[in-house]
């Protein structure tokens, strides 16, 4: 009876081998990787410092977008705001098909040395009438708006 | 009346499902032979019921009838044909429908293909596909009717949602939902063998087919969307880690395992309750994949059918069917005792390895995917898990399984010699070496390496065909080669995407720049006419090649979505957006793909070694319990 017993003891260490590699690797990119859903109202209390990858979340600042060439290529410049503070965003690249003013907004990237928001990414979901969860969220939070209450708020009103 | 006659068959098909449930489960103890006759009647009929259901709601879509609810909000006459159809299973209620409907012809095809089963086990399978059938068309009825009327009728519809006017949203859904809700018949399989406390080589034999059509089905539904979303821009490219792709991905990985184990099941007794215990995690990856995401839980970018008030009703329909599932394995599982004596060097070992393997990635996935909603229900923090932690965690797990994935299937089972192994794979070393050198030499260290894992995988599996004859070799084993040559090629695929090359710019009509090594040049941008959209058309003209990027304007919604232009010659692709006309010119993004295609033919090709494998002798001719006796 002694094989299936060793047999078992190799498939044990193998399989305690791959699990332990698995929770490290799960533990070292957690450590490394996570990104943190910061509001415009966040960064102005307590700024992540520069470089650190976060995600900003808010509306697109009504009048804050100016597009310029940078050579060939654009790079956008705005603000996003939950009506308590606004952060500027740097964006070379293609924005989605609904970025608007007035409009939800995520953006991932880092704080640059002058404080303005570099972002690698942009992203506004697909629908008209969409609020990312997170913005909505934070808004309800600020007191600035409350889903129950109709549309997002736009121009005037931040 | 047709909807009226469609939400019918759908109260219908509810009493069906739970009459099928409750005979199919019950019915084998009342010695009674009516009971075990009833089960496959009750699933053909139930299945009959929903499929009028689903006809009623396309035909209210083709007609476009506004008084219905859901027709109204999704579609509108001006949308064409094909979409008026396919948007019936772009939102919440209908595309629940349609995986009720694929539940439901699962059932019927358990009811008519396996009349070879010993008829209680039959009556049970059908049985626990009868009772989630009940479930989900309960919840379909009560909560997420799609036959809802409205009055007044509005005079139009609203639309489907441009981005889903697309001709993916035609196949990818359907695919993808049948591959999904095809590992329901391995779960039925897996939960009514523990009913009967008997799971041996037979149950082997009759769980593969039907866990091997789902996977095949899966796989091409994923390399679809993954297509899918390649060529719409915005999201994100052909892989994102988003929720809902790690939602597919994860019964992916557990019904490959569970794909390969079941070999060792069939062939030596050996891993039974691994198995079984497999088949139920499949598909309660599916259910939780599925409806996680519809419930609003997850967070996702692809999601366009989410209804967060119906949570709590889905969330116990999961917590019925998986955590009932999981006590009957605990109870029954100790009786499993395995069989077959096999060494740490053998195939059967190198199948465990797989297991392992993969559903270490599944586990690091599932982490990844269920912490965000984890910490901001117990802490409040909101914090995102994105694509460089699934690259960091799932990648260096993969690696040693693509090493070990040409060795495995040249091994013998029970007992083989890595000695005689060795010189048998160098050739394919040799070749995945000068691979890696070459990109290494190059400074591609990422891409090289990736290659080299491609070359490797698709040498190894050619090693297992050298020197037989291919017209005698099983179908099973060509199928299997095919299998692991397809996962080659999109390794190759993805290791190729690597090393694209992009630039954003703007350019006036007439001006030229570079990128990726070619010359594009935009000759001119003008209208174009469209059915329900206008269109904004870029010329470009890249090295003697045209090139047509769009942009769509649609009225009813007020949306603009991007028309990417792609050249393909199969082995690299010159892909073309238009993504914004700013004055004096179109902002363009331009960009060079290396063996981009090779992605998705690789998960074509898997998903045919898959289908090539059903058609062996061994799984057509039925009655093995004959066969064994």
């Amino acid at each position: 009876m002694r094989k299936p017993k060793t047999k078992r003891m190799y498939l044990l260490f193998a399989c305690l081998l791959c699990f332990g590699a698995a929770v490290g690797l799960t533990l070292y990119g957690f450590s490394s990787s996570l990104t943190y859903f910061l509001s415009p109202r966040q960064v102005a209390a307590h700024a992540p410092p520069a470089g650190e990858t976060f995600r900003l979340g808010g509306i697109v600042q009504t009048g804050s977008v100016r597009t310029t060439m940078n050579g060939q290529a654009p790079t956008t410049r705005f603000a996003v705001t939950d009506g308590q503070a606004a952060v500027q965003v740097v964006f070379t690249g293609v924005l989605p098909d609904l970025f608007r003013e007035g409009q939800g907004v995520v953006a991932i990237g880092a704080l640059g040395p002058d404080g303005t928001f570099a972002a690698d990414e942009v992203l506004a979901k697909h629908g008209a009438t969409y609020m990312p969860r997170d913005v909505a969220e934070d808004l309800a939070k600020s007191g600035k708006w409350n889903p129950a209450y109709g549309p997002p708020p736009t121009e005037g009103s931040l | 009346m047709i909807p009226e006659l469609g939400h019918f068959a759908l109260a219908l098909a509810v009493a069906l499902a739970g009459a099928q449930g409750i005979i199919g489960l019950f019915g084998p103890n009342l010695r009674d032979a009516r009971a075990l006759i009833a089960a496959p009647l009750l699933a053909a009929s139930q299945a009959a019921a929903v499929a009028v259901a689903m006809a009623a709601l396309i035909w209210a879509g083709v007609v476009s009838d506004f008084t219905v609810e859901n027709i109204a909000d999704f579609s509108s006459s001006q949308v064409p044909l094909l979409f008026r159809i396919s948007g019936v299973w772009g939102n919440h209620d209908g595309s629940i429908l349609l995986w009720c409907l694929i539940l439901a012809l699962c059932g019927a095809a358990v009811a008519v293909a396996g009349r070879d089963l010993p008829a209680s086990l039959r009556a049970r399978v059908l049985g626990v596909l009868g009772l989630i059938s009940a479930g989900f068309l309960l919840f379909t009825l009560t909560v997420s009717n799609p036959f809802t009327r409205i009055w007044p009728p509005p005079l139009d519809g609203a639309g489907v949602n441009p981005i889903l006017q697309d001709p993916g949203l035609a196949f990818h859904p359907p695919v993808l939902y049948t591959g999904y809700v095809g590992f329901s018949v391995a779960f039925a399989f897996a939960v009514a063998a523990l009913i009967e406390g008997r799971v041996d080589a037979a149950f082997g034999r009759w769980v593969r087919p039907w866990a091997l059509v789902s996977w095949c089905f899966l796989t091409g539904g994923i390399a679809l969307g993954s297509w899918w979303s390649y060529y719409t821009l915005g999201w994100g490219g052909y892989w994102f880690w988003d929720p809902v792709e790690n939602a597919a991905l994860l019964p992916w990985l557990t019904g490959t395992a569970l794909v390969h184990c079941a070999i060792v099941v069939e062939k030596r007794e050996a891993l039974k309750a691994w198995t079984v215990l497999l088949a139920i995690a499949t598909f309660s990856l599916s259910l939780t994949g599925t409806f996680l995401v519809r419930s609003g839980i997850l967070n996702s970018v692809h999601s366009f059918a989410a209804a967060p008030d119906q949570g709590l009703f889905i969330l116990v329909l999961l917590g019925l069917a998986i955590g009932g599932s999981l006590l009957l394995f605990a109870f029954r599982a100790p009786s499993l005792a395995g069989g077959g004596v096999y060494a740490p060097i053998s195939r059967e070992s190198a199948l465990i390895l797989n297991n392992i393997f993969l559903c270490a990635i599944a586990a690091v996935v599932f982490t990844g995917t269920l912490y965000p909603p984890f910490v901001d229900l117990l802490f409040g923090v909101q914090l995102s898990v994105g694509a460089p932690f699934f690259n960091q965690t799932a990648l260096p797990l993969a690696a040693p399984l693509i090493l070990a994935m040409a060795a495995g299937p040249l091994l013998p089972f029970k007992r083989a010699d890595l000695a005689a192994l060795f010189p048998r794979l160098a050739l394919a070393a040799a070749a995945a070496g000068v691979v890696f050198l070459a990109f290494f030499a190059n400074a591609h260290i990422i891409a090289g390496l990736g290659l080299a894992g491609g070359v490797w995988i698709i040498g190894g599996a050619l090693t297992g065909l050298f020197r037989r004859r291919l017209t005698t070799l099983p179908r099973a084993v060509l199928g299997a080669t095919l299998g692991h040559i397809g996962f080659g090629v999109s390794v190759l695929g993805i290791a190729g995407m690597t090393l694209a090359a992009q630039a954003v710019v703007v350019l006036a009509p007439g001006q030229s720049t570079q990128a990726g090594g070619l010359t594009w040049t935009l000759t001119g941008i003008h209208d174009a006419p469209g059915p329900n959209f206008t269109r904004r058309v870029a010329d470009l003209t890249v090295d003697g090649l045209t090139l047509h990027p769009s942009r769509r304007f649609f009225a009813v919604q007020g949306t603009t979505t991007n028309d990417a232009a792609i050249h393909t010659n199969g082995f690299e692709d010159i892909f073309a957006v238009f993504a914004d006309e700013p004055s004096g010119g179109a902002e363009l993004r331009l960009a060079v793909h290396p063996l981009a295609p090779e992605i998705w033919l690789g998960g074509l090709i898997m998903a045919l070694g898959g289908f090539l494998s059903l058609t062996d002798r061994r799984l057509r001719l039925g009655a093995p319990a004959r066969r064994r006796a």
